[in-house]
C-alpha cells in the first residue's frame, strides 16, 4: 500500500494501524502434498502418466487436474525423480487426498505414499536423538458411584428450573441440601440413567453425561437435535432419536464416534456408552408409510432384553427384529416375522434370576441349571378368522412357550410384574354391538409349570393397571363415568380403585377392596411394595393424594391370619394443587410430587413427603420443570446378607437411634446459640422497660389479668459438692 | 373452634374486652356485634351507624364501647344495654378509635377527604351518671403533618400518642401541642394497617401491605423485631402467655378473583415472636384476613375476614406445652 505511506504530508502517521490491518495472505502450503512412489519415466511419457494419474485419484474421489501436478525433472538424466507435487485448493482438500490416496496401490510395483508438504520438512528437520516420553502418572478414575457411599444413606435428586439445574441430596431436614450446582447450558432436559450412574443432559448437538463425585463430563454422543434418549437396563448402550434425520455435512469429523455418510437420512441411533462410539442408525420411518399420516410414535422404540444382549424393534403388522450386541448384527440374520403384531415387551429379570446368573457366571461353578433363557411376550389382533392371541416366547431358542387366544379385542396392554413372576395382559373388548366395552385380565404365572392362565373378568373400563413391586398384588384404576373418553375442560372423572391378591390356598386372583368414587388416575406403588399412592394427576381442580398401607396390621399379626383385605388402612390424605408427576424415591420413604411448567404455568414447584403423608419439604418455584431422583442401582448384599442385617436390625438401628436423639437435642450448636442471644437481648430489653415501668404500674397491670396464682419456686441446684476434712488439732 | 355468622359483608375490626369473656366485632354492614368468646353466641348488637363501622375499642371496665363509622360519626355505647349515649359528628369518616389505659380518654383518627385534612382528636369520657353527658368539644385536636394517619394507640406517657401511616411511618405525637414527638419514617414500606399494644403498653406489632409486621419500643420507636411474609398484611396481634404472634393478611380483595383460591394465602400465620420465624399457620378463612385480636389470657383467637366470617379457635394443651425450641425462658 504505497499510497497510504504516502501520505505522511498529513503529519499522521498511519504505519501502526496499517500493520495491525495488513491483510495476511495465505502463504502456508498447508494445501500442497508430496505424492511418492511414482513410477520413474520418461519425458515422452509425461502426458500418459499425468492421465492415468489424474484417472487414479479420480477413482478415489479426488478430483484433480493436469495443471495442479508438479512433477520435477532430473535435468542430468531428463528422467523423472519419482515424485510429484499436487497443489489442492484448500487445506481440507488435501487431508481428504492424504486419507484416501496413500497407500494407494498404482500398479504392482508402485505404491503411494501422500503426505503433506509441510510434514516432508517437518521430518526432515526432526531431531534423531531419543527422548523418552514421560510416563504419566496413573490417575485412578473417580468412583462414578461415589454417591451411595453417603455415610447419612442419602438419596439425591435433580431439578431443572428456569436455567438453573441442582442436585439436592435429601435426608433428615437437617442434612438436606444442595449437593452440586451445574453450570451446564442450554439444554432440552436432564435424564438419570436407570441405575443412576450418569445424568444425561440433551443439547443441540447430542447428549452429555455427567457423573462421579466431580460431576465431569463423562460421555458425549454427537447426535444433533436430538429429542429423546433412553438408556439400556444395565447402563452398557443409550439410544438417541431426533424428529429430522442424520445429515452428514462435506468434510465432517469422521471416527468411530460420529455419524458417517451411510446414517444419513437415518434418526435413531444406538450408541457404547463406555467407549461413545456409534453401534448403527435405523430410521423410524416405515418404508411404504405414506409421510402425510404421522403417527404417535411409541417411545422407547427399541426395547432391550433385561440383561443387554439384545434389543428388539417392532416393525407393526409385520415383524420383530431382534439385534444382538454389541455387533448389533440381527439375531439369527433373520427377524421375527409375526402377520399383525402390535406390540411386544421382554419379561423382567428378577432378583432370582439375577443371583441365578451371577452364580453360574462364576468360574468353575457347575452349570446345574440351564442358562435362564430370554422370554418376551407378543399379541397379534383378530384377522379373518384367525382369533386375537397372545403369545409368550422364548429367545434366542424362538420356542413358543405358551399361547392365549382371545375374541373380541379391542385392544391389549403387556404389563410384567417387575421380577418376571407375573405377567397381566389387560383386554379391552366389546360386546357384539362394538357400542359398549369393558376388560378382562389375563394373568399369567410364570413361575409355574406351562404358565397357567388365570382370568379376571371386569364389567369397567380399566384405566391403570399397576403390579406392586415384588409382590403378589396389584392395583387398578376403573370407571364407567360417562365422561370417560371424552375430556373437557373442567371434567374430572370418576374413578374407583381397586386391589387384588394372589390367593395361595385356590392360586388365583381375588379382590381385597374397592375404594370407590375417587379421581384418583394414577397408581404410584413404593419400590419396596406394601405401600401405595393414589394421586389424582392431570386436573385443573382435583389434586388429591392418598397414602395407603396393605400391611397394615401384619406387623402385630402373623401373616396369613389376618383376614382378607383387612390390612388396607388409608395413612393419610394430602393435596398437591396441580400435580404432573408423582414418584417414590429409589428406597421408598419419600415420595415426590411435581408441578411442572411443560404442562401448566400455576403454582409450580415440587414437594416431598413421607411415605404417611407428611409434608417434609414444599417450594413452590416459577418456571420448575423437573424434578427426578437418582435411581439406586440393586444391593450388593446377598439374600443371606440382607436376612442378618433384618434379624439384627435392633442393633444397626441403634447406632441410627443415637444420632438421631442427638440431633433432636441439639439441632445444632450455632442455631442454639443464636437463640439463646437473641433471648437474652429480648430479656434484657424487656426487664429494662419493665423497670422504667415501676414496680405498682406492673402489679397493676398484673392484676388486671384475672387473678392467677403467683407461684414462686426456688431452685438450689447443687453444681458441686467437695469434702474437706479439717483436721483439728 | 366455632365460626360466627353475624355479618353480612366484610369485618374491620374485632376486639376481645379485658377479661375476654366479650368480643366485639364491626363490618361494612354497618352493625357491631358483641358474643360470648366461649361459645360463639352472639350476645347482641350496637345499631344505629349509616356507614361501615371501620373501628370500635371497649374501655378496661367493659362499661362503654366506642366506634368510628364511614357516616362520619364517633359514637360511645354502653355496652350492657346498646343503646347510643352520645354521638360526635365530624366532616369525614373515622377511621381508627383507641381507649387509653385507664379508659377516660379516647383517641380517634379522621379521614382526609374533600379538603379536609386528616385529624387526630382526644375526647375526654365523662364516666359520671349514665354516660349521656359528654362534651361535644376535643380536649385536644391536630393535624399531623405529613402522610396521614392511619392507625393510633395511646401509650403509657402523658399525652403521647403513637400512631401508623399510610407511607409506612410510625410516630410519636404530643396530643396536647400536636408536635411530632419522634418518629420512624421507614418503619414500614406501604400503608400501616394495624397496631395492637402488648400487655403492659410498653410495645406494639404493626402490620403493613409491604407484607411484613413489626415491634417497635413505644418509648424510643425502635424496631425490636421483623416478621417478614409473602402477603400483604392486614393485622398483628401479640399472643399473651406464649411467645408468638399473629399475622394475617392475603391478596387484596380486587385481586383474588383474579388468582386461584390457594394462592390468596388466607390462613393466619403463626411467628416465634423472638426468633422471627415462622412455627405454624391456620386455615379458614375464603377471603383475606382483615382482622385479628387474641384473647386476653392467651387462650383463644378470633379473625375476622374479607368473607364476612369472624372465627373463634381455642388453643389446645399441645399449644401451651410445646416448647419448640427448647427451655429457654422469655419474658413477655
Amino acid at each position: 500500500m504505497p499510497e497510504a505511506t504516502n501520505h505522511v504530508d498529513d503529519g499522521i502517521d498511519y504505519s501502526d494501524i496499517e500493520n495491525k490491518y495488513q491483510v495476511q495472505y495465505d502463504d502456508g502450503f498447508d494445501n500442497l502434498v508430496v505424492v511418492d512412489g511414482v513410477p520413474i519415466i520418461d519425458k515422452s511419457k509425461h502426458g500418459k502418466l499425468m492421465d492415468k494419474v489424474v484417472k487414479e485419484f479420480g477413482k478415489k474421489g479426488v478430483s484433480i487436474k493436469h495443471d495442479d501436478i508438479f512433477m520435477p525433472w532430473d535435468s542430468a538424466s531428463g528422467k523423472s525423480k519419482g515424485f510429484m507435487f499436487i497443489e489442492f485448493r484448500n487445506e481440507d482438500d488435501a487431508s481428504h487426498a492424504i486419507a484416501a490416496i496413500d497407500n494407494h496401490p498404482f500398479d504392482a510395483k508402485h505404491t503411494f505414499r501422500v503426505n503433506r508438504f509441510t510434514d516432508i520438512e517437518r521430518y526432515a528437520d526432526l531431531d534423531e536423538t531419543y527422548v523418552e516420553p514421560q510416563v504419566e502418572e496413573y490417575t485412578p478414575r473417580e468412583h462414578l458411584r461415589a454417591w451411595l457411599a453417603d455415610p447419612h444413606g442419602r438419596d439425591q435428586y435433580v431439578t431443572y428450573r428456569g436455567d438453573e439445574v441442582l442436585i439436592h441430596w435429601h435426608g433428615k431436614p437437617s442434612q438436606s441440601e444442595v449437593a452440586y450446582k451445574p453450570d451446564w447450558k442450554d439444554f432440552l432436559y436432564v435424564a438419570w440413567s436407570p441405575l443412576g450412574t450418569y445424568v444425561a443432559t440433551l443439547h443441540r448437538q447430542g447428549v452429555r453425561l455427567w457423573g462421579g463425585s466431580s460431576w465431569k463430563a463423562q460421555q458425549r454422543f454427537a447426535h444433533p437435535l436430538v429429542k429423546l434418549i433412553d438408556f439400556s437396563p444395565c447402563e452398557q448402550y443409550m439410544v438417541t432419536w431426533s424428529n429430522e434425520p442424520i445429515m452428514v455435512p462435506e468434510g465432517a469429523i469422521q471416527g468411530p464416534q460420529y455419524f458417517s455418510p451411510d446414517d444419513e437420512g437415518n434418526n435413531l441411533a444406538v450408541w457404547d456408552i463406555k467407549s461413545g462410539d456409534l453401534l448403527r442408525t435405523f430410521s423410524t420411518y416405515n418404508e411404504g408409510d405414506p409421510p402425510a399420516v404421522k403417527k404417535q410414535m411409541q417411545w422407547p422404540v427399541l426395547k432391550w432384553s433385561p440383561d443387554d444382549k439384545y434389543v428388539a424393534r417392532i416393525t407393526p403388522g409385520q415383524m420383530i427384529s431382534v439385534h444382538e450386541l454389541p455387533s448389533m448384527y440381527l439375531q439369527g440374520k433373520k427377524s421375527l416375522k409375526i402377520e399383525g403384531v402390535v406390540d411386544f415387551e421382554w419379561c423382567p429379570l428378577g432378583e432370582k434370576d439375577k443371583e441365578d446368573i451371577m452364580v453360574s457366571a462364576v468360574p468353575g461353578a457347575k452349570p446345574t441349571k440351564k442358562v435362564r433363557e430370554n422370554k418376551l411376550v407378543y399379541w397379534t389382533p383378530e384377522v379373518a378368522n384367525q382369533p386375537a392371541r397372545v403369545t409368550l416366547m422364548g429367545f434366542p431358542s424362538r420356542s413358543i412357550l405358551r399361547q392365549k387366544n382371545l375374541f373380541n379385542v379391542t385392544e391389549c396392554k403387556l404389563y410384567w410384574q417387575n421380577q418376571g413372576d407375573f405377567l397381566c395382559v389387560k383386554v379391552d373388548r366389546h360386546t357384539k354391538t362394538k357400542k359398549s366395552i369393558f376388560c378382562n385380565l389375563e394373568i399369567f404365572r410364570m413361575r409355574e409349570k406351562d404358565y397357567p392362565v388365570e382370568v379376571v373378568e371386569l364389567k369397567d373400563t380399566v384405566m391403570d393397571f399397576s403390579w406392586e413391586p415384588k409382590g403378589e398384588r396389584f392395583a387398578i384404576v376403573s370407571s364407567n363415568d360417562p365422561n370417560l373418553g371424552n375430556p373437557g375442560p373442567g371434567v374430572t372423572i370418576k374413578t374407583d380403585v381397586s386391589f387384588y391378591q394372589l390367593d395361595h390356598g385356590k392360586n388365583d386372583f381375588r379382590l381385597l377392596r374397592t375404594l370407590s368414587s375417587r379421581t384418583s388416575n394414577a397408581i404410584r406403588w413404593s419400590p419396596r411394595g406394601r405401600h401405595v399412592v393414589l394421586a389424582t394427576v392431570g386436573s385443573s381442580s382435583k389434586s388429591e393424594l392418598e397414602f395407603w398401607d396393605l400391611d397394615f396390621n401384619t406387623d402385630d399379626r402373623k401373616e396369613g391370619q389376618s383376614d382378607w383385605g383387612s390390612g388396607i388402612q388409608l395413612l393419610g390424605v394430602a393435596d398437591h394443587y396441580g400435580v404432573t408427576d408423582v414418584e417414590w424415591d429409589p428406597s421408598g420413604r419419600y415420595l415426590a410430587t411435581s408441578a411442572s411448567a411443560w404442562t401448566h404455568t400455576l403454582e409450580n414447584g415440587y414437594a416431598i413427603w413421607d411415605f404417611r403423608g407428611q409434608e417434609l419439604v414444599k417450594h413452590i418455584q416459577d418456571r420448575f420443570k423437573q424434578f427426578i431422583w437418582r435411581p439406586r442401582p440393586p444391593t450388593l448384599l446377598s439374600k443371606e446378607q440382607q436376612k442378618a442385617i433384618r434379624k439384627n436390625l435392633r442393633e444397626y438401628s441403634r447406632a441410627f437411634d443415637e444420632e438421631d436423639a442427638a440431633e433432636e437435642s441439639n439441632v445444632s450448636a450455632e442455631l442454639i446459640a443464636l437463640r439463646k442471644r437473641l433471648v437474652d437481648e429480648w430479656n434484657a430489653w424487656r426487664t429494662l422497660r419493665r423497670k422504667e415501668l415501676g414496680e405498682e404500674r406492673l402489679q397493676k397491670l398484673q392484676g388486671k389479668e384475672d387473678a392467677k396464682e403467683e407461684i414462686e419456686v426456688w431452685i438450689d441446684e447443687v453444681i458441686e459438692q467437695t469434702e474437706e476434712i479439717v483436721v483439728v488439732d | 373452634m366455632s365460626t360466627d355468622c353475624g355479618h353480612e359483608r366484610s369485618l374491620t375490626q374485632i376486639k376481645f374486652n379485658a377479661e375476654g369473656d366479650l368480643l366485639f366485632t364491626c363490618s361494612k354492614d354497618n352493625i357491631i356485634n358483641v358474643w360470648y368468646s366461649h361459645n360463639g353466641e352472639r350476645l347482641g348488637t350496637y345499631e344505629g351507624n349509616n356507614g361501615t363501622v371501620w373501628t370500635v375499642d371497649v374501655d378496661p371496665q367493659t362499661k362503654y364501647l366506642v366506634s368510628g363509622a364511614a357516616d362520619n360519626t364517633l359514637r360511645l355505647w354502653a355496652v350492657a344495654t346498646g343503646k347510643c349515649l352520645f354521638t360526635w359528628e365530624f366532616p369525614t369518616a373515622v377511621k381508627r378509635v383507641a381507649f387509653n389505659e385507664a379508659g377516660t380518654q379516647v383517641v380517634c383518627i379522621t379521614e382526609q377527604r374533600m379538603g379536609h385534612q386528616c385529624a387526630i382528636r382526644v375526647f375526654a369520657i365523662n364516666q359520671e351518671g349514665d354516660g349521656t353527658k359528654q362534651s361535644k368539644e376535643p380536649i385536644f385536636m391536630f393535624n399531623p403533618i405529613g402522610s396521614k394517619a392511619t392507625v393510633c394507640a395511646f401509650t403509657l406517657q402523658p399525652h403521647i400518642i403513637i400512631t401508623g401511616h399510610e407511607s409506612g411511618k410510625v410516630a410519636l405525637f404530643n396530643v396536647k401541642t400536636g408536635e411530632e414527638v419522634d418518629s420512624n419514617e421507614r418503619a414500614h414500606g406501604d400503608v400501616v394497617t394495624d397496631m395492637q399494644m402488648s400487655k403492659d403498653w410498653t410495645y406494639c406489632i404493626t402490620s403493613s401491605k409491604d407484607k411484613s409486621a413489626r415491634i417497635h419500643d413505644t418509648k424510643n420507636l425502635m424496631v425490636i423485631k421483623t416478621f417478614t411474609t409473602e402477603t400483604p398484611l392486614n393485622s398483628a396481634a401479640l399472643a399473651p402467655s406464649r411467645p408468638y404472634v399473629l399475622l394475617g393478611g392475603g391478596q387484596e380483595a380486587m385481586n383474588v378473583t383474579t388468582t386461584s383460591l390457594r394462592q390468596g394465602k388466607f390462613e393466619t400465620r403463626f411467628w416465634h415472636k423472638v426468633f422471627e420465624e415462622e412455627v405454624g399457620r391456620v386455615k379458614g378463612h375464603f377471603g383475606p384476613i382483615n382482622t385479628i385480636a387474641v384473647h386476653p389470657a392467651g387462650t383463644c383467637y378470633a379473625s375476622g375476614g374479607e368473607d364476612g366470617f369472624v372465627r373463634v379457635h381455642h388453643f389446645d394443651d399441645s399449644y401451651f406445652r410445646a416448647k419448640p425450641y427448647g427451655d429457654l425462658e422469655i419474658i413477655e
